[in-house]
């Protein structure tokens, strides 16, 4: 059998945002020389420290941002590519000027695509609009890619959406502040639903919610899932809710992945220093298990994505690091079964 | 040394409520506890669970509107819901201290952290300007905050949430509490920075010998750190042991159904099991247990009476009427 194509590809993205230090602006690399597949109906869950660039990936992805550079590919279409050509080792081609070669760079109409990919956003307080009904707020992307052929019909298939994310039908003509957190994000999934998506975005979606709530959002996820085929990339920076929804984890920090590998996997048999301390750091809700771990603990804090270590970003904290990684910067490797690690000693 | 004088702060039967203009709310209803000295206790619960307004009515900071209306508050036998407020600001701080959730917003952005520390200091001890600053130095250096003289002169937005804790943490310590209150202390934190704090607090707490309350969501944080447990709904103690009891013998539903429904190491291949329902709405308690409304095994007598706390094991109490079951059926069948 072929191997099962990509659902959605992203190669050397890099988004850059420009920040003022007096006269000058100099770039923040929120994320930098990111790559990644997500297949159909496959979860990817993407983990990281607060500020490493994860929601960043996500709203690049779906254009939200104007990517630096890069390419992403959704479903075999070329969405952007800013044209940058790279050789075996991931560096850049320069032309004799010393500046990258560019080729064909490409740039779409996002607006019909957007029916296909669509997103989740964190805070479900401040991503509805309190001034729209909830009809209105589902019925929206209805409205902008006009899905329905009369009122009828549109209040139909809102109807049909408040009643897969488990809203009753009479909460259609009530505000979002009537909600409770968890019943917001709902209506805020039923949103994302509503265009018939492949691929959805979820940034944080679960983690504004009560621990009681959280377990129904998830489950919904999954079940979702199950019934639509959609693929996800699930952003978190809880790492049991992400190892439970996801098939495959990516490991951020500061801006650069560390570590991808399937779910049991990176959780069992973790290799970057990185991925092995914040797993130890987790807290686990077991007695017998928390007196028996040992914590690697981590010194200090993450660097200012302004003033970025050289070569390895993690070296700072690393208790591994070498001249090799303030020299080089690595890059991810296979170690077998599709475990990529950027780490020069493990 | 009789059984009272063992502890050193005693919770009885509080009630604490809110006069707001939709009604009272009545955040807490009947909270006991028993605290000894350099023990490690653990208040769990989701929002509105009454788990802060119970921190906030033993410090006696109660936003206007509230008011602790039934209890006591004993420390060190003492009933301190009576003293004045003159006492009470001596005795916060260097009886007990509270560390808040948002290390963003409970520092003050226009002084520099040695003005507050030394503030924190003077108010308490006859010590000179001279004198804190050594001590508010020392008590950075004991925190484990880098280059403290430096980090004297600067101000709150100049540095990390993680530093930024920590220098709470050296602010509540600095008089050397015999209670420390940690009202979520690491909510707004990240894991890494989450384990550092909590080891910093283990740390601090064998070397100084303080008791510790940490009010928390969490069920990681509190497994990790608590010796004993007390989880709370709708502004009452359903459940209370040791951790042990509440992570492997749970008797209160609520606790049952709030460990089925987080992801934990032995369920990640099966499907979790959410507790039905929403939050509960403080402003309409419902007439027995909290917790019936969202409870799957809810009987009749759990719509009518609030269930008293019944001992399960030894030091393990848990108030839900599963627990009596069968000596219902018994009465029933009679």
């Amino acid at each position: 059998m072929a191997e099962e194509k990509n659902l959605v590809e992203v190669s050397h993205l890099k988004q850059y945002f420009p920040v003022s230090q007096g006269f000058h602006k100099i770039p923040l690399k929120a994320v930098d020389d990111v790559s990644f597949t997500i297949k159909p109906g496959e979860t990817l869950g993407l983990v990281g420290e607060s500020g490493c660039g994860k929601t960043t990936v996500g709203r690049s992805l779906l254009q939200l941002y104007k990517p630096t550079a890069g390419r992403i590919v959704f479903d075999g279409d070329v969405l952007f590519d800013s044209g940058e050509q790279y050789d075996a080792n991931g560096e850049v081609i320069c032309g004799e000027d010393g500046k990258p070669v560019i080729k064909n760079p490409v740039k779409v109409n996002m607006l019909p695509y957007r029916k296909r990919m669509q997103m989740v956003f964190q805070d479900p307080y401040s991503s509805l609009d309190p001034r729209m009904t909830v009809e209105d707020i589902i019925g929206e992307p209805l409205d902008v890619h006009h899905l329905y052929k009369n009122k009828k019909e549109r209040r139909e298939k809102i109807l049909d959406l408040m009643a897969t994310v488990g809203l009753n039908a009479e909460h259609a003509m009530r505000y979002a502040h009537e909600f409770s957190g968890g019943q917001r994000q709902r209506i805020g999934i039923a949103r994302a639903l509503a265009v018939n998506p492949d691929f959805i975005v979820c940034d944080e979606p679960v983690s504004a919610l009560d621990v009681s709530i959280q377990a129904q959002v998830i489950n919904m996820f999954e079940d979702l899932q199950d019934k639509l085929g959609l693929a996800y990339l699930f952003i978190a920076h809880d790492l049991l809710v992400v190892h439970h929804i996801s098939d495959r984890i990516a490991v951020m920090y500061l801006g650069h992945l560390m570590e991808i590998a399937d779910a049991d996997e990176l959780n069992d048999n973790p290799i970057h220093p990185y991925t092995l301390s914040l797993l130890s750091a987790v807290p686990i809700p077991d007695p017998e298990t928390a007196r028996h771990s040992h914590r690697i603990v981590l010194e200090g804090d993450v660097p200012s994505p302004l003033k970025m270590p050289t070569g390895c970003p993690f070296r700072t904290r690393c208790r591994y690091a070498t001249e090799q990684c303030a020299a080089e910067r690595p890059i991810l490797t296979d170690r077998g079964n599709g475990h990529m690690v950027a780490c020069f000693n493990k | 040394m009789s059984e009272e004088e063992k502890y050193i702060l005693q919770v009885k039967d509080l009630h604490t409520s809110f006069f707001t203009d939709n009604g009272e709310v009545q955040a807490v209803n009947g909270v006991n506890f028993n605290l000894k000295a350099g023990e490690t206790m653990g208040i769990v619960g989701e929002s509105g669970s009454g788990k802060s307004v119970t921190a906030y009515s033993i410090m006696q900071i109660l936003a206007e509107t509230g008011r602790v209306t039934q209890g006591e508050v004993l420390f060190n036998g003492e009933n301190i819901l009576k003293w004045p407020e003159k006492k009470l600001q001596k005795f916060r701080g260097e009886k007990i201290s509270i560390i808040f959730q948002d290390p963003m917003t409970s520092l003050n952005p226009v002084f520099s952290i040695g003005w507050q520390l030394i503030e924190a200091i003077r108010l308490h001890t006859n010590k000179t300007k001279k004198e804190a600053w050594d001590r508010a130095v020392e008590m950075l250096t004991l925190v484990g905050v880098n280059e403290p003289e430096a980090r004297m002169k600067q101000y709150p937005f100049e540095l990390s949430g993680g530093m930024r804790q920590r220098i709470m943490i050296a602010m509540s310590l600095c008089c050397e509490p015999d209670v420390l209150i940690a009202d979520e202390p690491t909510t707004a934190l990240d894991v890494t920075i989450q384990a550092q704090i909590l080891e910093l607090m283990k740390d601090l707490q064998k070397r100084l010998g303080m008791a510790i309350i940490i009010v928390t969501h969490d069920l990681g944080v509190i497994a990790s750190m608590c010796d004993e447990i007390m989880v709370m709904y709708g502004g009452r103690v359903c459940e209370r042991g040791s951790a042990d009891d509440i992570f492997y013998r749970p008797a209160h539903e609520y606790t049952k159904g709030l460990l089925r429904s987080i992801p934990r190491a032995d369920n990640m291949k099966e499907k979790l099991i959410p507790i039905g329902g929403t939050p509960i709405n403080m402003l309409n308690l419902p007439q027995g247990c909290a917790f019936c409304p969202r409870c799957a095994n809810a009987m009749e007598i759990c719509l009518r009476e609030k269930p008293d706390e019944i001992k399960v094991g030894e030091g393990h109490r848990a108030a839900c009427f599963m627990n009596v079951k069968e000596a219902f059926e018994e009465k029933e069948e009679a």
